[in-house]
């Protein structure tokens, strides 16, 4: 959607948003947009959903002072806004007034400067890799502005003294990547989670700056390797819909159709490496088993069987192939009884049920204040199914199911993966006989410009909304790419999850909120 | 049925008769081979057992298992002891050098102890005390030791928790491991091993004691499984939580006498189980059935304990491979809540059969 921004002064914006939340229903973040202006300063976009109607706008918020920019925190309203205001601060260099944590999220704290800016000094000589250790600072700085309009800063610590800290990751079996949560335990019992991101941060959307639109595309499938399908798809789609291309059915048919093969194979993994972080090996290797039967199937069109670059700029890479129908049909027959075997061997066994049921459990309140979409929202019972509620491609003309559940608990989010899996196929079978005749691409110029303008498209991902906020100034190249990641709320809420559960409940709730790490550090 | 004390007799009266040795010297020869046998014995069946569960397990997960190392992978297992001998073993800096040293020869001391329990052959078993039971939970446990200096001597976190987990698993386990022995021995009324295998030559136990010997049979099984520190109870290592847990700063042969000790004391509970509650070599005798019993006698009595403890063990193998892990809150309920005072109220029962002889 084209993005009409409403923009607050900062003196009355805490209480604007506020108001926002309060009396039209504004209760789901979905993101906070840190942009360098230019000329006008910094600042921030703010896209916030109504989770009644399902109605979004966007508020900008800049301050035009470049050298110390100040924005009033919306941490109270939204929990997730902690985190994503975090990552604003440490790319930006936008301090927010009242948010109790302001260090640095994905860089380094002694890094230098602030890279997304566009004055940042990219050369080599100012960048070189420094060897020696992070230090880090085991307190965090709060930055308040008292009534005569000068800036305070307070300083909490992290830990007292006997805490017994330990790291679980960055190179750990049960973090499925290199994810860092520094645990405070009391014995067994967790009382306290630091998360902390940017092992593996690239930055992509800074790197997609200097990439023409084309380019930008290449990078997609390095996030969540595991919705690599969505994450172009959404990519793909802010463009389109910024151009106002026209796709035909078949690509309309045949994205729906990946997007689905896709959330098959991630939730398959996720089924797997679930029963691997509780130990049933077995069933990890049954998962994984049937994970190539769909590899298979994506690889012979797509090519790829991790690493998917089948979506492009009007279209898709190329068209199917010629037993694509076949194999898919053949494909959803081959998955549908193994759904029972994984129910004999793992989500009927009393142990798992013992594990799951009643641990980690986030509320529905919870679930949209830290902004958890998918299946982590789902399971707390809030409908957050971006196909339904604002349907792309052919989702508004098939018949599935939202899957949701009540608890939030463990077992809840395991439960909705495991039958959205049957809705996936559900979906691929009402598809893949009516494949219409059609272009697979929709000629576009060498050289693509997008006018003018800021678009947020969004598209539902394995675990959860993948968004694209595209910034255009009418270039080749965009002027401000930041993707939606889908975990770093799930992140974010591990700690209010865990609080005083026990150490090896942080490996089914990891194992169950499904987060992928390149996809939060980007 | 042959007697295999006629072999150690025979060698005994060559030491001392024949070659004419004083006493000193032909025990000190007789222990120095028996030494030599129990080690080899040890170390084979180590590999054996891992080579079976890799295949077992394999088989489980529609996979092949190791297959390039000689025909079938046979080989896999010697080349991987190989590169466990020849590794280097290196210490971590800050430990506590002399627990971290000492620790796996603890372990591998209680599980070397109790493997010379095992009553092999009719006349085949090196220790055989009259308090053999008593004597072989006691040595036994040495291990819980051996796992707790390693995990609180190797300055790790995560292997200080593991050592914590293993320790109360462990030592809990332990009570009903005792208590579902002990209602065998009152139905056999001997503590000593081979009297406990002899007095089964008219029926195995778990036929003669039938209620309470199935439910000891299968709170042993289960309690043994806990005490080899194995899944779905291996919440000691538990890979995914702990890394390795209490032997992950072990490298080398450090780490293979824990990995050894892991293997032989799966088949230590297999071999005790079978021997206390399937007769250990004990072939199968129906009582009043001659012939049928002459047959059976023709099975030589290594291969009856060999079947019934590898049986076992296949059961083991086949719990972990389908199960997932416990949590160490539900581990302690399963115990002291349920397993414990139903062992308790099991020995009740045993002691009321047994005193009224309402057993076969």
């Amino acid at each position: 959607m084209k993005l009409e921004n409403k923009i607050f002064e900062l003196k009355n914006f805490a209480s604007e948003m506020a108001k926002l939340k309060s009396e039209k229903h504004f209760d789901f973040l979905v993101t906070i947009v840190g942009e360098d202006f230019g000329e006008e300063g910094l600042g921030c976009i703010y896209i916030l959903e109504n989770t009644k109607t399902n109605e979004r706008i966007s508020i900008k918020a800049v301050d035009s002072n470049r050298e110390n920019a100040y924005i009033p925190t919306v941490s109270n309203l939204w929990k997730g806004a902690e985190i994503l205001e975090r990552e604003v601060y440490d790319l930006f260099g936008i301090k927010f007034l009242g948010n109790k944590d302001m260090r640095r999220l994905y860089l380094r704290s002694d890094f230098n400067g602030y890279p997304f800016r566009k004055d940042y000094d990219l050369s080599p000589e100012n960048n070189k890799y420094t060897l020696e250790d992070d230090v880090e600072p085991d307190y965090t700085i709060e930055y308040t502005m008292d009534e005569e309009g000068h800036i305070q800063q307070i300083e909490h610590k992290l830990f007292t003294d006997d805490d017994y800290v330990i790291n679980i990751g960055p190179q750990h079996p049960a973090t499925h990547g290199v994810l860092r949560l520094q645990t405070i335990l009391d014995g067994e019992v967790i009382r306290k989670i630091y998360p902390h991101c940017g092992y593996i941060h690239r930055g992509i959307e800074k790197m997609c700056e200097d990439y023409t639109y084309p380019q930008t595309l290449a990078l997609t499938d390095r996030m969540d390797y595991l919705s690599a399908m969505m994450n172009r798809h959404a990519l793909c789609s802010v463009i389109e819909d910024a151009m106002g291309v026209e796709l035909s059915d078949r690509i309309h048919y045949i994205r729906t159709i990946m997007d689905e093969l896709q959330r098959i194979d991630s939730h398959l993994l996720f089924y797997s490496c679930c029963a691997q972080d509780l130990g049933a090996l077995t069933a990890f290797i049954f998962g994984m088993r049937d994970r190539e039967e769909v590899l298979n199937v994506m690889e012979e069109t797509t090519g790829g069987r991790l690493i998917q670059n089948y979506y492009r700029i009007g279209g898709c890479q190329a068209d199917i192939d010629t037993n694509f129908v076949k194999d898919v049909k053949k494909f959803c027959e081959y998955l549908k009884p193994k759904f029972k075997e994984y129910n004999d061997i793992f989500t009927g066994n009393v142990i798992l049920h013992n594990r799951f049921q009643g641990v980690g459990i986030l509320s529905k309140e919870n679930a949209i204040s830290y902004g958890c979409t998918g299946g982590t929202g789902r399971a707390a019972g809030w409908n957050n199914d971006v196909r339904k509620n604002h349907p792309y491609d052919m989702y508004d003309k098939v018949d599935f199911q939202e899957i949701t559940y009540n608890n939030g608990d463990c077992f809840d989010r395991y439960m909705v993966r495991m039958k959205e899996m049957e809705q996936s196929i559900h979906i691929i079978e009402q598809l893949i006989d009516n494949i219409p005749e059609g272009d697979f691409y929709i000629k576009q110029k060498p050289i693509i410009r997008v006018p003018e303008g800021q678009w947020y498209t969004s598209v539902e991902g394995s675990r959860g909304e993948i968004g694209v906020y595209l910034d255009s100034k009418g270039d080749k190249t965009p002027y401000r790419l930041k993707f939606r990641p889908m975990g770093l709320p799930l992140v974010s809420a591990m700690d209010e999850i865990l609080r005083g559960e026990k150490i090896a409940d942080l490996i089914s709730v990891g194992a169950t909120l499904d987060y992928v790490i390149p996809d939060i550090d980007r | 049925m042959f007697d295999f004390s006629i072999v150690t007799t025979w060698f005994d009266s060559l030491l001392r008769n024949t070659l004419g040795f004083g006493d000193f010297l032909s025990i000190l020869i007789e222990c120095v081979i028996v030494g030599v046998l129990i080690l080899t014995v040890y170390a084979l069946l180590a590999i054996a057992l891992i080579f079976m569960e890799r295949k077992v397990c394999a088989y489980f997960q529609c996979r092949l298992g190791p297959m390039r190392v000689g025909p079938w992978g046979i080989f896999q297992v010697f080349a991987d002891v190989v590169k466990m001998l020849i590794k280097e073993i290196f210490f971590v800096d800050k430990a506590d050098k002399l627990l971290y040293i000492v620790a796996p020869f603890l372990v591998i001391i209680g599980s070397v102890g109790a493997f010379s329990f095992m009553t092999w052959n009719k006349g085949a078993s090196i220790l055989d005390f009259n308090v053999g039971i008593f004597l072989l939970t006691a040595i036994s446990s040495l291990g819980v030791i051996g796992i707790f200096l390693a995990g609180w001597g190797s300055n790790n976190k995560y292997s200080v928790i593991s050592a914590m987990r293993g320790a109360v698993q462990m030592i809990s386990y332990e009570m009903s491991l005792c208590l579902c022995l002990i209602t065998a021995v009152e139905l056999t009324g001997t503590m000593q091993l081979s009297g406990i295998v002899e007095s089964q030559a008219d029926g195995w136990l778990i036929f003669k004691g039938h209620i309470p010997a199935i439910i000891a049979f299968l709170v042993f099984l289960v309690a043994g499984n806990a005490e080899a520190n194995r899944g779905p109870f291996d919440l000691a290592e538990a890979e995914s939580e702990l890394t390795a847990g209490y032997h992950t700063e072990y490298s080398g042969m450090g780490f293979g006498f824990f990995y050894l000790a892991e293997y032989l004391n799966m088949f230590i509970i297999a071999g005790i189980a079978s021997t206390v509650f399937l007769g250990g070599w004990m072939p199968l005798h129906i009582s009043g059935l001659d012939g049928f019993n002459a047959v059976m006698d023709y099975i030589p009595g290594i291969v009856w304990f060999l079947g019934k403890a590898f049986l076992i063990v296949w059961i083991l193998l086949w719990i972990k491979w389908t199960f997932p892990r416990l949590r160490i809150d539900q581990i302690l309920n399963l115990e002291w809540k349920y397993l414990m005072p139903l062992s308790l109220l099991n020995l009740v029962l045993m002691t009321i059969i047994v005193a009224f002889g309402w057993h076969f």
